[in-house]
């Protein structure tokens, strides 16, 4: 179980990046941070990898707190990423230097295939297309089967088709450890197709606006009435939290997030 | 599970090939057509030269015709002399530009990699830098004597510095991005030095090296301007004064073919460290 106790996070210059976030994802949940540019997702992911520190509060990961970055938890940042002097395998395998190579490779070609580019393994990064260097750094965040994974926007330099597709690819490679999932995106389909369930945030301080459970079942279908009832939910949660008083001066912010 | 998902995942799927891709290198159309047009300058120059000579329109008594200088480089290579040289010249390049290589990447790492030894030595050596290299000839060879050491050391000095900038530089700019990747995977600093920075730096390392290579060439003449008794600087001298222009422009042949050659090797040598590079050449 992932806790975060009052995390608040204020930059050396000042400003309140967050501000009192309590929250806790169960096992297996995927929850999707969802928000305005500037609302303070990416500087809560970072606190959550250990790669910045919090001002006030903490995370516990199972009872063991979060200040560095920690072997069960892995991340998958908006660019891939990839180290360009590696292959693709060896991208995949950069987290497994302490395995033994017959485990390393049996595991990164499992990766590999269930992303659907078991036959790229020794290509080099730069002959990849932008989706499938996405698709290898989520190999690379899969491979050693972290129990909290962190996805900062990471489809949204994506088009639609390739999204969906990554949806898939994602839930394939989750379905086998059932690891925590926290994502960040700022798109409403997105988390409803992925998330069990949503935070709205909002900026200046950034905190948590509202929660929706979203109550879907998987797989799930786009077109069904489930599913557009939770999307409903969930831009009816965002319209409130941009309606509100202080959020008025956010609109033109706010106008992002509708698509 | 119909409709926009699994449409996605059929579209994906059937771009993903699953056999090996093709891995040719296609050398570009205008590249191939373009490296011949480069000699028909020179080569115009030359005969235009050589035809000016023969019909009497000019002596060629300092300048002389492509015809004559290839004789003497010719009878220089028959009667192995040139050999003596060029051997002479490419062993003093190769230890000054090994010894001068060596400490610019060891003193580039350190000033990259810490903040400590930035602050501490490189103002001393950017200052040693402001010297121009030849100033340092006369302590040279009271140093070391006028015979194959100071020549090695003025070479060595040339070398250094473009390869500890290049370096130093280079690590300094290493993508914060690349090394929160390597935060993430808790690499230790030496894992971090190894695994992420050093190959982040390899092309510049591969530039600066070529540099301090051309360099070295350069300083190579000087030192062998100051009392040699062979290699291609000592031919540059010797026909300066004995007034054989001829052999000048064969040794400055011999000098062009053979840091090309060099350069090249290096090329060669380093070429599968940075393949990886995504460039808009293929090649340097
Ligand atoms: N290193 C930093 N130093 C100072 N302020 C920062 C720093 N990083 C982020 N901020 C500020 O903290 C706030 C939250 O930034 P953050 O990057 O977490 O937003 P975000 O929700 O990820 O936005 P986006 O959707 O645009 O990615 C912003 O006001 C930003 O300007
Ligand atoms: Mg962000």
């Amino acid at each position: 179980m992932l806790s975060l106790d009052r995390l608040s996070k204020t930059y050396a210059d000042g400003t309140v990046a967050l501000s009192d976030i309590t929250l806790t994802v169960a096992e297996s949940e995927i929850v999707a941070l969802i928000g305005g540019s500037g609302c303070g997702k990416t500087t809560l992911l970072r606190l959550l990898a250990g790669l910045d520190v919090a001002s006030r509060g903490g995370i516990t990961l199972d009872g063991v707190p979060i200040t560095e970055p920690h072997p069960s938890v892995g991340i998958v940042f908006q660019e891939p990423r990839l180290l360009p002097w590696l292959t693709v395998a060896q991208n995949v395998g950069f987290g497994l230097a302490d395995r033994s190579s017959a485990e390393a490779k049996g595991r990164i070609a499992h990766a590999l295939e269930k992303v659907g580019l078991a036959g790229h393994a020794a290509r080099w990064p730069k002959e990849l297309s932008g989706g499938q260097q996405q698709r290898v750094a989520i190999a690379r965040a899969f491979v050693t089967e972290p129990k909290l994974l962190l996805l900062d926007e990471p489809f949204s330099a994506l088009d639609a088709f390739t999204r969906a597709s990554l949806h898939e690819h994602l839930l394939g490679l989750w379905a086998e450890s059932r690891p925590m999932v926290v994502l960040v995106t700022h798109d409403v389909g997105e988390a409803a197709a992925l998330a069990d369930r949503a935070f709205v945030m909002r900026p200046k301080p950034g905190r948590i606006d509202d929660e929706v459970p979203l109550g879907l079942a998987r797989p799930r279908e786009r077109s069904s009435h489930a599913f557009e009832d939770a999307t409903r939910r969930l831009l009816a949660s965002l319209d409130r939290s941009l309606k509100a008083p202080e959020a008025a001066a956010q609109d033109a912010t706010g106008a992002a997030l509708w698509w | 599970m119909t409709t926009v998902l699994e449409q996605g995942v059929a579209l994906a799927a059937g771009a993903a090939p699953a056999a090996d891709p093709p891995r040719t290198r296609r050398v570009a159309p205008t590249r191939r057509l373009l490296w011949p047009i480069g000699l028909v300058l020179p080569l115009l120059l030359a005969l235009g030269w050589e035809a000016a000579v023969s019909l009497g329109l000019a002596s060629g008594r300092l300048m002389p015709p492509p015809s004559r200088i290839l004789a003497t480089l010719w009878a220089l290579a028959a009667s192995g002399e040139l050999w003596t040289h060029v051997w002479a010249t490419g062993w003093r390049v190769a230890v000054g530009f090994g010894l001068g290589a060596a400490a610019g990447i060891v003193l580039g790492v350190l000033s990259g990699a810490s903040p400590l030894v930035r602050r501490l030595g490189d103002p001393t050596l950017q200052a040693l830098r402001a010297i121009p290299s030849i100033a340092w000839v006369p302590l040279f060879i009271l140093w070391f004597g006028i015979f194959e050491a100071s020549k090695v050391a003025l070479i060595a000095v040339g070398v250094f510095f473009p390869v500890y900038l290049g370096v130093m530089g280079g690590i300094l700019s290493v993508d914060r991005k690349l090394v929160e990747v390597g935060r993430v995977f808790r690499l230790s600093p030496p894992a971090l030095a190894r695994r992420i920075l050093l190959p982040a730096v390899l092309p510049e390392l591969v530039t600066a090296l070529r540099s301090g290579l051309g360099l070295g060439f350069m300083f190579v003449v000087a030192a062998e301007f100051m009392g040699a008794s062979e290699g291609l600087g000592y031919l540059l001298v010797d026909g300066q004064q004995l007034g054989k222009p001829d052999q000048i422009l064969a040794a400055i042949i011999a000098f062009a073919l053979l840091g090309k050659l060099a350069d090249s090797v290096l090329v060669a040598l380093t070429g599968p460290l940075v393949r990886w590079q995504d460039t808009h050449r293929d090649r340097l």
